[in-house]
């Protein structure tokens, strides 16, 4: 397999785009949710998108292709919820690792498909790794500040049966997204540090925080150096942020963190604000225009699309990026 | 890759980075919240008073601290319960929380637990060999992996090092096991060579302090990126009670051990003099005890020491220092600490507060609800984030709570709410804060709260809304996805029958979304709530006994709302000026109608008698300027507000039977009907009798995407097109019934009648309304006389069923203020009735209407809609204007 860090040298690579605004066009239905497998389970599957991986296996990999063909080097895996607590919500704890490892492997073979088309663009496959929908430094009682809803040791356990599944499943990166708390990400490093120690193996890891208003901070409170400070500890391949904000919004943002960090820089922003149907519209060509404002200004090595963003968003991001060279890292400065 | 060397400086964070460069003066580590440095602590922490626990650690924060040490070593303490609790705790304290932690434990599981709860990155304090290099390996990999940084004792298998060769041998062994085995990155190593008691007595402790300042300086120089750190406070010990040698101590100790390197320490700032104010002798023999100089130098300065203690001036009062704010006067102390979150003393504030109003829940009406203004206003503009709005509304409720009782007892000891209020954020979403929030607030308005907390299933909240039989539900979400699931819940309730009013909150909830997409699959009450101290009047409306007529406000509001809204075009979409031309309203002008008015030109009425203009009042409007709501005539047989309507009413008949009988205002009128043809598609030509151009109105034309088949309409497509060759018509006019309005309303005030002062503009606006229509109707018959056998009811002409329009400028159909300038220009308004127009293009008398006639049978009402900048910028170089004030006029309009 061909060396990321090796391409990351060469020049700014495109990740993909939405998983989830792809799957909202098949309108899946409860029945096409549950498929034959999951016929009688017991809670409503409908909007579990993880479950995809099982159920409608080929929506999965023609989207992967899809963003492939727009120009996309890296996919991200259908795994954003896949740990045992944010499948609580659906009682199917028990299939995390299948769920993990088929949705691994769903991606990898669509890569390994247009890498052989064309080994001169080696695709990558990076293991989704979500926030979960509960926060280890936040409380969700107001009027018990010092109550949490999940412990760093929950968290951790969790991850790490994500982690293995997917590098079984044969990811290339892993990759810690929209990360609202800090604490979970460091959980979620954790876990990745105690996989890869037990197995003796090096992995390159992604980790993409969120900042999640205004205020420029995270959901958990931090500055950006703050976050940065906070995730540094671990030997990353990138560190970026993505969702929340349009890529017009982020980019005071990256500046800040591409001037202070060692590691590759990724975003992956949405297409723009949501509207008040919560839609995201922001056109391909407007999400360029701002990340060509990314390039000029040389803050990118990594770069592509959350909610609201398509193969057009992609295609049209992958055709300005060709024009730039990527970020330097501050060893050369 | 290999790390830069810039990149190699101790960087720590809280909510906020703290960077140590050779640049950075002293890191001062605050060291009260150590329950063995601080007999208080230890109590609070004992005791469980976490409030009051919190407050040592904002005031170690407020008084410069940039790390804060927690220490709960205490036998009779469960160390990791403390440590998680108290961390826990701390996070929901922004002020605090913004600094990085120092988690001192000498018990590993005590770290770990403090570990395991912050999210940025720590001090470890500490590690050392003293259990051996495995235990200590086992250890600084931890350490690493959960992201922290360590301090390292000089300590290891043997015991704590007490002299300078012991303090470097022991570093340098540390130092190479975890920079060369553990990996550990050597900028996060911070060293405590250990700071021992000097002038003790005892001769082997006489180089405690020199040994220090050697190890330090050889430390720096010999192990690169390591810092050094210590707790100065232990080199006093044996001064304890005498603060003032103390505090000279601790600042000469830290003088010199910075000037060798130490680059960090546990300093307690109010146990620190300023270096260069201490006293000369003392100064003189607490350095000659540091740096061992002379052999009595313990003896010289204990009898230093014995003097001032015979002075009595071994105790200084720096801890009576009050905090500036609280010498502010009650209300900017109560909104400082809703906005800082400082409950310390909310309770003696609040008490203050009570004192000098009439009832208790005016405290929480007034004061509180103030600042909470203060608070939503900062955390809406991003000046405030999440945690800290947390922590105000925390402060609210220990403000309410106090409160309560007081209430209670005014009410004769029976608590009774005004209402039972459901509260979840829906499934799929876990942001509460802004329900949390609202339920607060609304708990402190006497509403019982039931939260069902967040991730909400429907089935949930139907079966609670059911079994507790609530007033009110309110649904709250911020991600997007939350939107539908409101949806289907509004469906799911309809499916079950509940006749419960919905809110909904939440920062991608809109009024908007609420309207199109929640209310139509509703029956009862949705409305969409913005901010907390709007949902106390929603709530309190919503619950009130006539609260029906409210709810019917509401839907009215939000069907006009939905449908204004679907006509703007669902998916915003536009076509361009020159599409949305081709597709304009057709008129078949071969067969069309064209009336040539009896009387072209301009005509004025002045001294007009209005008391004919009393059948044509529409009074509903006139009711709902008072705030009562509903439909003339029912509203004055209504059931609740019908005694109120007809007093009202009556009242109003008073006055306006003075108003005739007295001529107190005058009604003027002035209208014009012209020759008219369209040019370019969306001009308007206006002509004399003989055929000279004398104005061109401008219309601006819908360009949203319409369904097939109907038109973007505008104005000018109900004039013949000049290309037609067939002459058409049009008007326009202006009357007021205003004048006089002002004078009279300014008797009534002068008599502290404000009753009579809004009535009499309130009916003065009417009577303009009423003249238009009355005109219209005049207009219709006879001056232009295309309806001469008009016979319509006053109710038919409020239902706009006559034949032809009366459009004004600045409503729906034309927004664009600028042509009122073309009809002042065309019938001279100004000086012929004196209405006059403001910068703003307002009209004086207020109570004055102006428009255009239509009178083509196929003339309606539309609404423009939002227009695109190409519509926007063809129209400036119509109306030869800029770009700029073009956009200023119409920019309610212009599409996004």
């Amino acid at each position: 397999m061909a060396n990321i860090k090796q391409e990351l040298e060469k020049r700014i690579l495109i990740l993909d785009g939405a998983m989830g605004t792809m799957l909202q066009q098949y309108n899946f239905s409860e029945e096409d949710f549950r498929g034959e497998r999951f016929k009688d389970y017991p809670s409503p599957l409908q909007g579990n998108n993880d479950l995809l991986s099982l159920t409608q296996p080929k929506a999965i990999a023609d989207i992967h292709a899809k963003y492939f063909e727009a120009g996309a080097d890296i996919v991200e895996t259908n795994t954003f919820s896949g740990t045992t607590i944010a499948m609580a919500d659906y009682d199917m704890e028990d299939l995390i690792y299948e769920l993990n490892y088929e949705s691994a492997k769903i991606a990898k073979e669509v890569a390994d498909k247009f890498t052989k088309a064309n080994p001169k663009k080696p695709r990558f496959v990076a293991g989704s790794i979500g926030p979960t929908n509960k926060t280890a430094s936040l409380s969700p009682d107001v009027n018990r500040p010092e109550y949490r809803a999940i412990t760093f040791n929950e968290l951790r356990i969790a991850y790490k049966q994500q982690v293995e599944a997917l590098i079984d499943g044969g990811v290339d990166i892993l990759l810690v997204e929209t990360i609202f708390d800090t604490l979970n990400a460091k959980a979620a490093l954790f876990a990745i540090e105690e996989v890869k120690e037990e197995r003796n193996i090096n992995i390159p890891i992604m980790v993409s925080g969120t900042i999640t208003d205004a205020s420029g901070r995270t959901l958990s409170g931090q500055t950006v150096e703050a976050f940065l400070t906070s995730i540094s500890h671990i030997s990353l391949l990138s560190v970026g942020f993505n969702c929340a904000l349009g890529a017009e919004q982020l980019k005071p943002y990256l500046q800040r963190l591409s001037n202070k960090t060692k590691f590759y820089t990724s975003a992956h922003p949405n297409a723009g604000l949501p509207n008040a149907f919560g839609e995201y519209d922001e056109s391909p060509q407007q999400m360029q225009s701002y990340i060509e404002d990314y390039l000029k200004d040389g803050l990118i090595n990594i770069i592509g699309g959350c909610c609201g963003t398509s193969p057009a968003h992609i295609n049209a991001i992958a055709e300005v990026a060709k024009n730039y060279q990527p970020r330097l890292t501050q060893e050369f400065v | 890759m290999a790390e830069p060397d810039c990149m190699k400086y101790l960087t720590l964070s809280g909510l906020e980075p703290l960077v140590v460069t050779p640049e950075s003066n002293f890191i001062n580590v605050g060291e009260r919240t150590n329950v063995t440095g601080s007999r208080k602590f230890l109590r609070l922490i004992k005791e469980e008073k976490y409030d009051e626990a919190l407050e040592v650690a904002r005031d170690q924060v407020d008084g410069g601290a940039q790390i804060l040490d927690v220490n709960m070593d205490e036998g009779m303490l469960d160390g990791v319960y403390a440590m998680t609790t108290f961390l826990n705790l701390i996070a929901s304290e922004p002020d605090i929380s913004r600094i990085p932690l120092m988690i001192d434990s000498s018990k590993w599981e005590i770290i770990e637990a403090g570990l395991q709860v912050a999210q940025g990155k720590c001090v470890v304090n500490s590690i050392s060999l003293k259990e051996g290099e495995a235990e200590f390996k086992r250890q600084a990999k931890l350490v690493k992996r959960y992201g922290a940084a360590v301090i390292v004792m000089a300590f290891d298998e043997t015991g704590q090092a007490d002299n300078y060769n012991r303090r470097i041998e022991i570093c340098k062994r540390s130092y190479d096991i975890l920079v060369n085995e553990v990996n550990f990155p050597p900028q996060d190593i911070i060293f405590d060579p250990n700071i021992f008691p000097v002038a003790t007595g005892m001769d082997e402790h006489r180089r405690n302090a020199l040994d220090f300042f050697e190890a330090t300086k050889w430390i720096r120089e010999n192990l690169p990126y390591a810092n050094v750190s210590g707790g100065v406070s232990n080199v006093s010990f044996s001064f304890r009670g005498n603060n003032v040698v103390r505090e000279a101590m601790h600042s000469s100790f830290l003088f010199h051990a910075i000037k060798n390197g130490m680059n960090m320490g546990i300093v307690n700032p109010t146990m620190l003099e300023i270096y260069d104010e201490i006293d000369k002798d003392l100064l003189e023999r607490v350095e000659d005890v540091l740096f061992d100089r002379r052999e009595d130098a313990t003896e010289r300065l204990l009898d230093f020491a014995e003097e001032l203690k015979v002075k009595g001036s071994t105790s200084t009062s720096r801890d009576a220092v009050i905090q500036e704010w609280r010498n502010e006067p009650l209300q900017d102390r109560i909104t400082h600490a809703l906005v800082k979150g400082i409950d310390a003393h909310i309770i003696e504030d609040v008490e203050e507060a009570r004192l000098a109003s009439g009832k208790p829940i005016e405290v929480i009406e007034g004061h509180l609800m103030i600042g909470m203004n203060v608070v939503g206003d900062l955390f809406g503009s991003g000046k405030m984030f999440l945690p800290q709005v947390v922590k105000s509304a925390r402060v609210m409720k220990k403000a309410v709570a106090y409160l309560q009782p007081f209430i209670e007892a005014e009410k004769d000891g029976k608590q009774e709410f005004a209402g039972r209020i459901l509260m979840a954020t829906v499934k799929g979403d876990v942001h509460d804060i802004g329900k949390n929030i609202v339920s607060v607030v609304l708990g402190c308005n006497n509403y019982e709260i039931i939260d069902l907390g967040v991730m909400v299933p429907p089935e949930k909240i139907i079966e609670t809304a059911k079994k507790e039989n609530v007033d009110i539900i309110g649904l709250s979400g911020l991600i997007t996805p939350s939107l539908d699931e409101m949806v289907y819940i509004s469906k799911a309730l309809e499916k079950e029958n509940l006749d419960i009013p919905l809110i909904i909150g939440g920062a991608t909830t809109s009024r908007a979304h609420s309207a199109v997409k929640i209310a139509p699959h509703y029956s009862n009450t949705v409305v969409h709530i913005n901010d907390a101290s709007r949902a106390v009047t929603v709530v309190g409306d919503l619950l009130k006994k006539d609260s029906e007529i409210y709810k019917h406000q509401i839907r009215e509001d939000y069907d006009a709302f939905r449908e204004q809204f679907l006509k703007r075009g669902k998916k915003k979409e536009y076509l361009s000026i020159e599409d949305a031309r081709k597709n304009k309203f057709q008129i078949d002008w071969n067969t069309s109608e064209i009336v040539k008015p009896e009387q072209l030109g301009i005509q004025i009425i002045e001294d007009f008698d209005i008391t004919k203009l009393e059948d044509f009042i529409d009074w509903s409007p006139f009711f709902r300027s008072w705030d009562l709501h509903g439909k003339y005539p029912e509203i004055l047989s209504d059931t609740v507000v019908g005694s109120q309507a007809t007093e009202l009413f009556t009242d109003a008949q008073e006055l306006l039977t003075r108003i005739f009988d007295e001529k107190l205002l005058k009604a003027k009128a002035i209208f014009g009907l012209f020759p008219a043809n369209t040019i370019n598609d969306d001009d308007i030509e206006i002509k004399d009798a003989s055929g000279n151009i004398l104005e061109t109105f401008l219309t601006l034309r819908q360009q949203s995407k319409k369904s097939e088949g109907k038109p973007n309409i505008a104005l000018a497509d109900f004039i013949a097109p000049k290309t037609s060759e067939k002459q058409d018509y049009m008007g326009c006019f202006c009357v007021s019934t205003g004048f006089g309005t002002q004078e009279l309303a300014s008797q009534f005030e002068a008599n502290h009648d404000d009753y009579n002062s809004i009535m009499i503009k309130a009916l003065a606006d009417r009577l303009a309304e009423a003249f238009a229509e009355y005109l219209h109707k005049e207009v219709r018959t006879k001056y232009w006389s295309y309806a001469k056998n008009e016979n319509l009811s006053n109710q038919e002409l409020i239902k706009e069923s006559y034949k032809g329009i009366r459009p004004a400028p600045g409503y729906p159909a034309c927004p664009d203020h600028l042509e009122k300038n073309t009809i002042w220009k065309l019938l001279n308004v100004e000086e012929n009735i004196g209405v006059k127009l403001t910068d703003s293009l307002a009209m004086w008398p207020a109570a004055s209407v102006s428009g255009y006639y239509f009178g083509n049978p196929e003339a309606k009402y539309f609404g423009l809609g939002k227009v695109t900048t190409d519509q926007v910028k063809d129209y400036s170089k119509r109306r030869h204007i800029s770009l700029e004030e073009a956009e200023k006029w119409l920019n309610p309009n212009i599409a996004q």
